[in-house]
């Protein structure tokens, strides 16, 4: 199992994934420290309906168009980079907190989907991605005979 | 007539600690300050936030930067996977005289605050003639 995935009921795949997540949010809790859960980067928020999956991204300050987006049967994955400010000569950080550098994430999607309709937005810094369910892989209703 | 055994003020917390009336997460934007020849150049990551909902309010020399962000939701799905939370942003900083406070200029572009603090111009160095009488 690479990397997080959304499993068909709801639910997360990788129970040693979700007893690590527990523990690191036990320990936020009880150390009274507001640190980030995860630190991959971009973090991802993933919203299933039954015929669509929404995966929405964080990734402020990257050029839209060298942000990639691809979908092998049911994974997807982002990957891009964020360029650092350039800096002149005699320019100097007081502070430099923003991270720079090449990112890439996969996420297990519930079901295959239609690669061709794949629609992927960019707007205000959030990179949001609507992947459409396969025909084949949405669920057929049986007709019950009597005969 | 009793002592007075506590006379002291108490201390305020820099910059005093408020509540906040909405009842939303607040985020401290991550930011990199760069001193260039001429200005301090400002970059807020606020993801969410756009040109009408970012606010830089400069009163005296604390400038605030708050970006208000609206909840995202996709009707008809259900949440199955979250590793980040939408929220307000909010940070403060304290600035030095050296800034020019009429040439300030903030720009929002991809869910990032550039915010140019240009420096004021050098004061003129006054030579103060000496006669003897």
């Amino acid at each position: 199992m690479f990397g997080p995935a959304i499993w068909r009921f709801g639910g997360r795949m990788d129970p040693l994934q979700e007893m690590q997540r527990l523990q690191r949010e036990m320990n936020r809790v009880f150390s009274g420290l507001e640190q980030p859960l995860n630190p991959e980067v971009p973090p991802l928020n993933a919203w299933v309906g039954e015929s669509d999956v929404v995966v929405s991204a964080e990734l402020p300050g990257v050029d839209p168009g060298k942000v990639d987006v691809s979908v092998v049967g049911d994974t997807l994955t982002i990957s891009g980079a964020r360029e650092a400010a350039a800096l002149k000569e005699g320019d100097s950080y007081h502070r430099q907190e923003r991270s720079h550098g090449r990112f890439t994430r996969s996420l297990q999607l519930p079901f295959h989907v239609e690669a061709g309709k794949v629609e992927a937005k960019y707007d205000k810094g959030i990179l949001r991605v609507t992947l459409p369910r396969a025909e084949a892989d949405k669920p057929k209703k049986v007709a019950v005979k009597c005969e | 007539m009793e002592n007075i055994t506590d006379y002291q003020k108490e201390p305020a917390q820099t910059p005093v600690k408020m509540e906040r009336t909405r009842n939303r997460k607040v985020f401290v934007p991550k930011v990199d300050i760069i001193e260039t020849g001429d200005a301090m150049v400002l970059f807020a990551d606020m993801p969410g936030a756009d040109e009408n909902s970012v606010e830089v309010v400069l009163e005296k020399n604390i400038l605030t930067i708050t970006g208000t962000v609206e909840p995202q939701d996709c009707p008809g799905r259900s949440i199955a996977y979250s590793e980040y939370d939408t929220g307000d942003y909010e940070r403060t900083f304290t600035i030095s005289d050296e800034v020019d406070r009429e040439r300030i200029s903030a720009v929002v572009k991809n869910g990032v605050l550039k915010l140019t603090l240009h420096k004021a111009p050098q004061a003129e160095v006054k030579k103060i003639a000496v006669r003897s009488e």
